[in-house]
């Protein structure tokens, strides 16, 4: 059987999302590289401030997972951070966001990459280092930095935020993952060269062959294997690369709005690579209710997605105002123009 | 570079966290740790986690920051009046450095100090924000 259930049930025992201040809308890009001229794929995306990274991101997003889970930080057995930015190219992230989230020194640490699903692998690995009894609690994390090539297509999308999970067991959680499925082949619809500053992509080759033959098989497997169609959940949750290829994915697939809308956050904070999916889980947990069914999908260019089948428990109530919530960050917004956004992301040379 | 890795990594819990401590006999929250407790002298002591909530004392905005710091200049430092008791100096963040006032709620959050150039070790610490709504 292609699903993966850990022999033990596992859930989320606390979540946290975080979303920088900055927001550059995608007039802004547009005004600059087309002279206004054509459609933009977004309203605006989340920037990163001067003193904000990955490691930054992931802290934030940790530390309010924690106050959702009401547990002992030095109980997380793992602290692994997805990304494709982190700040170093030697040197764990998650080692820094353990040592400032009070983790250390008995737990193990790392780092994940895998594009934009880097964070969604980290849950999996979660559900299996929890599921086999050999930790408590794991704390996986997907945050980016996204870069841009100025001027390039993804310059209107590629933003910055993150999320944080806490994975433990099923009596304990919030939300219980039922299974999971990854669904992977190589397909080079992006990518970045160690020394490259900026990432390359297949233009269209990276929607149909990538993002949707990869995201609409891990679903339509996962629903497969649980005798499940798209009518038994409440809400869904896809990458979101841009607006309209998660409302696609969402319409191949059968969802309506009312299942997909909570969870789409693209259009207002942009694409936070391994953040995204992360994010929009947080929204709909957020709001969801005991007994609801949440399906969560993310994809990596490469390429892979991990589809995700999750039941709201009754632990959920009061959780969501123990931090603040993923719309709370999104209210919470300072418009910037390019120039400030180009300082903001370190495309100025300076020497 | 030995001692100044040194220097950094001794702050680490400090820096990221903001845990000091408190004073065995008069219950005297102090920050940064020292060795004796500021208020009554006696030998300070066990790790105490500071909330990160506090106030702002009063503030002033950096035009000509000291070497090391310019790639977030200007900036706005504060005296912040942590809710536990102790002032300490720290950046303000996420703020227009026009609109911070005094008596400002703010948290602390976790962020780039500086960076000790593009091949260096990157500083993290606190700073303080305006305190969020939940919702």
């Amino acid at each position: 059987m292609p699903i993966m259930q850990a022999n033990t049930p596992t859930g989320i025992v606390g979540y946290g999302a975080y979303v920088p201040r900055y927001r550059v809308p995608a007039t802004e890009i547009s005004r600059v590289w087309t002279d206004g001229v054509g459609g933009v794929p977004i309203k605006e995306k989340a920037v990163a401030g001067l003193d904000e990274d990955t490691i930054t991101i992931s802290i934030e997003a940790a530390r309010n997972a924690l106050h959702r889970a009401q547990i002992n930080p030095a109980l997380l057995g793992a602290v692994w951070v997805g990304s494709e930015s982190h700040p170093y190219a030697v040197k764990p992230s998650g080692t820094i966001v353990a040592e400032a989230i009070g983790a250390v020194p008995h737990t193990q640490a790392g780092d994940w990459e895998f594009a934009c699903k880097a964070g969604t692998e980290a849950m999996q690995a979660g559900i299996g280092f929890v599921g086999s009894g050999m930790q408590p609690y794991v704390l996986a994390i997907g945050a980016d930095t996204a870069q841009s090539r100025p001027g390039d297509a993804l310059e209107y999308t590629a933003a910055a935020g993150g999320a944080a999970y806490i994975i433990g067991r099923a009596e304990e959680s919030l939300a219980e993952f039922e299974a999971t499925y990854s669904f992977v082949t190589d397909t080079p619809d992006f990518w970045r060269r160690p020394q490259a500053h900026y990432p390359s992509h297949g233009q269209r080759f990276t929607g149909e062959p990538a993002y949707f033959e990869h995201s609409v098989s891990a679903v339509k497997t996962l629903l497969m294997e649980l005798g499940r169609s798209a009518k038994d959940y409440n809400y869904v949750t896809f990458h979101q690369p841009n607006a309209k290829f998660p409302q696609r994915a969402a319409k191949m697939l059968g969802f309506e709005k009312a299942q997909w809308e909570a969870g789409l956050l693209s259009p207002v904070v942009g694409n936070t690579y391994s953040g995204a999916t992360m994010l929009g889980l947080t929204a709909i947990l957020d709001i969801a209710k005991p007994g609801e069914r949440i399906l969560c999908a993310s994809f990596g260019s490469g390429a892979g997605s991990d589809a995700f089948s999750l039941l709201v428990t009754e632990r959920i109530a009061g959780r969501a105002n123990m931090a603040p919530t993923t719309q709370a960050y999104i209210a919470r917004r300072k418009e910037v123009d390019y120039a400030l956004y180009t300082r903001y992301r370190g495309k100025l040379s300076m020497k | 570079m030995t001692v100044e890795i040194a220097r950094h990594w001794r702050l680490n819990s400090q820096r990221y966290s903001l845990i000091g401590e408190e004073c065995p006999a008069c219950h005297y929250k102090i920050f940064p740790p020292r060795d004796v407790c500021p208020h009554c002298a006696e030998e300070a002591g066990p790790e105490f986690h500071f909330s990160g909530n506090g106030t702002v004392f009063s503030h002033t905005t950096v035009h000509t920051p000291p070497e090391g710091f310019e790639a977030q200049s200007p900036y706005t430092v504060a005296l912040v009046k942590l809710d536990e008791g102790p002032m300490i100096t720290a950046q303000l963040t996420d703020v227009d450095n026009g609109a911070v006032e005094i008596g400002l709620p703010v948290e602390m959050v976790t962020r780039k100090l500086a960076e000790q150039g593009d091949e260096g070790l990157i500083l993290y610490g606190y700073k303080f924000r305006p305190q969020m709504a939940m919702a």
